[in-house]
């Protein structure tokens, strides 16, 4: 082992970074990890489970479910459509449109939220008001549909709100802002890996003649697919966990635009600490799941990535 | 099938990578294209194969008389060969072998018993049995390139283009591959087309050189035509060593080492020779080689046998006559 002497520090200067490795980890990863199970817990598990189930909180979670449930497949088919785009093709403004993707990472979640409120909220560029008239047309035709005997049923909820089209404060703006905050995620995943990919296969798979759907489908996806699951667990991670941005545009009222992450303060501030540390464990364990999906991946494609050569 | 190239222009935004390219790769031929990088053989290559589009204009590419520009690659029966092979690295070799076939509309798709007896014939053709099952990663170099190879072979192709087929190989897998390849081509008798930057290879591979500089074809011919009679100082030196030489007459020529005549000192002819003395020699090999400097100072490489050196008897620091003798 005479070659590694180079590179390896001596014993005490070792346990000092092990044990400050250990500190800060300990500290600052798997102390607030325990507080937050131990503060759920402490008053015994059935206010644990009822603070869980009590309506709001079902709410809440249904609303968290629903926006993450929209925004991650948006988010997916976008990505893979951008990274396809920037690195299978060569045109003038791709270096600007990779930076636009990045968009949503380079600003505060806060302006996230404001923008919306900014164009859809009561004196934004679309009030209410304006939007009804807007969709005027789509609300007629929707409130036809429902009035229809077969499918009626399908177009209720969307002839009600066409009529009344609410975005800000509402799940609308909800989910609007959640799609633009985690936006660039599975992009962010792909555009590397694609880009150290090339295009070699598809040429080749364009030379035996096969189609661009079938390319996607037999050739790149199976290549990149470890890199997508990846991108989709951090965006799904942060659809759920979104506070910032969707705060502003919720305006929390509780049982109807309150998120998970929402809920959680509304409950801290009003002092119930048990119940809002009982639903902070979902997304722990959401936390949890996907560094456990995202470990599992990493050693799956690790598997793959070997037999690269 | 034989494939004619008239007047092909392409441009990369101000770059010019094609200048009015036209060549005729007859039916059954093993066609190298040579040239440094940057010459535009690879952009050639790919214009044939419909992977890039010649920039606009009266140029076209026939395949046995017929127009081809316009019509997408997968549908010019062209067998690829990409240099760094562009395997399916997520499919077997079997999988891989198969890919043009089953990718073929409903209608002309074959059984899958057929697809399975055609992998199995492409595989023997290429000496790889046995290995259907293995993945891309397990193959050695030389075999990925011949699954390449039998991956485009599998859609029976009209022509077939190789891009630097041997440029990711090491030396000694390269010679073998390529006096393999030669065989394979007479076996097949396929309109072949390959892209090299190496001299050897195309010499000793290809019934037609084409010698490509600067987005132009600067020579076309036989590898002897092209080595024994050089159009201009670039394919010469190109082609391999060569010396400036100018002889008693005045007259300037190119001459290739072991196209120089080394005579005793005493057999001096001043209307043929020149004086030289030898300033190093080099013996391990087949070959020797001379380094001498002529009475004006110049060097000058000469290439002679063994033989001839032992029974020449010379030296480092001996006096000889060189005379040019180039063939015919």
């Amino acid at each position: 082992m005479a070659n590694l002497q180079v590179t390896t520090e001596s014993k005490p200067v070792r346990l000092i970074l092990i044990l400050a490795a250990i500190i800060v980890l300990g500290l600052f990863l798997l102390l607030p990890l325990f507080a937050v199970f131990a503060e759920a817990l402490r008053r015994g598990w059935e206010v644990f489970l009822a603070s869980l189930t009590e309506d709001a909180a079902l709410s809440a979670i249904k609303l968290t479910l629903l926006a993450a449930a929209i925004s991650v497949p948006l988010n997916t088919l976008f990505g893979v459509s951008a990274a396809w785009l920037v690195t299978k093709y060569r045109f003038k403004g791709r270096a600007f449109l990779i930076s636009l993707i990045d968009l949503p990472f380079a600003i505060s979640p806060v302006i996230a939220g404001l923008v919306w409120v900014m164009i859809f909220g009561a004196k934004g560029w679309l009030p209410p008001e304006t939007l009804t008239n807007l969709l005027a047309p789509a609300a007629n035709l929707a409130a036809w549909a429902a009035s229809s005997d077969r499918f009626g049923g399908l177009f209720e909820g969307l002839a009600a709100w066409l009529a009344n089209p609410k975005i800000i404060f509402a799940t609308p703006g909800i989910i609007i802002a959640t799609v633009f905050i985690t936006f660039p995620f599975v992009a962010r995943e792909l555009i590397p890996l694609m880009e150290s990919q090339g295009s070699d296969q598809e040429e080749a798979a364009v030379t035996l003649g096969a189609g661009g759907w079938r390319i996607f489908w037999r050739i790149t996806l199976p290549n990149i697919k470890w890199g997508l699951l990846y991108g989709v667990l951090l965006c799904n991670a942060r659809a759920m966990g979104e506070f910032g941005a969707v705060s502003v545009v919720s305006g929390h009222i509780r049982g109807k635009t309150n998120t998970l992450p929402l809920h959680i303060e509304v409950l801290y501030n009003e002092y119930q600490f048990s119940a809002a540390f009982a639903c902070a464990t979902l997304l722990a364990f959401l936390a949890l799941f996907t560094l456990g999906m995202k470990s599992l991946v990493e050693q799956l494609s690790g598997h793959s990535a070997a037999g690269k050569h | 099938m034989s494939i004619s190239i008239h007047s092909i222009n392409k441009t990369f935004g101000s770059y010019k990578a094609l200048e009015d390219v036209s060549l005729e790769v007859p039916n059954g031929s093993l066609t190298a294209l040579l040239g440094p990088s940057g010459s535009g053989k690879t952009t050639l290559l790919r214009i044939v194969a419909g992977l890039e589009f010649a920039d606009d204009g009266p140029g076209k590419i026939l395949f046995h008389g017929e127009n081809v520009v316009g019509i997408p690659a997968g549908k010019r029966s062209v067998g690829f060969v990409f240099q760094h092979y562009a395997l399916f690295r997520h499919m077997s070799v079997a999988d891989n072998i198969a890919f043009g076939l089953t990718v073929l509309p409903r209608s002309k798709r074959p059984a899958k018993s057929e697809i399975r007896d055609r992998v199995h014939e492409l595989l023997g053709l290429v000496k790889l049995d046995g290995l259907d099952k293995r993945r891309p990663h397990e193959l050695s170099g030389g075999q990925r390139q011949r699954v390449a190879l039998a991956r485009a072979l599998a859609i029976r192709p009209k022509v077939l283009l190789l891009d630097e087929p041997f440029g990711a190989l090491d030396a000694k897998v390269r010679k073998d591959l390529r006096r393999w390849l030669r065989v394979f081509h007479d076996e097949i008798n396929l309109t072949t087309l390959f892209v090299t930057h190496d001299q050897e290879e195309a010499l000793e591979l290809a019934d037609q050189v084409v010698v490509m500089r600067n987005a132009r074809i600067e020579q076309v011919g036989t590898p002897q035509e092209i080595y024994d009679r050089p159009r201009s100082p670039f394919v010469y030196e190109f082609l391999g060593n060569v010396n400036k030489l100018t002889e008693p007459n005045g007259v300037q020529r190119y001459i290739r080492p072991h196209e120089i005549e080394v005579l005793f000192a005493a057999e001096y002819d001043p209307t043929t020779d020149r004086m030289a003395k030898i300033q190093h020699l080099f013996s391990a090999g087949p070959v020797a080689t001379l380094g001498v400097r002529l009475d004006d100072g110049k060097f000058v490489d000469v290439e002679l046998s063994r033989k001839q050196l032992e029974d020449l008897g010379l030296s480092v620091g001996d006096e000889v006559a060189i005379r040019s003798n180039p063939p015919e």
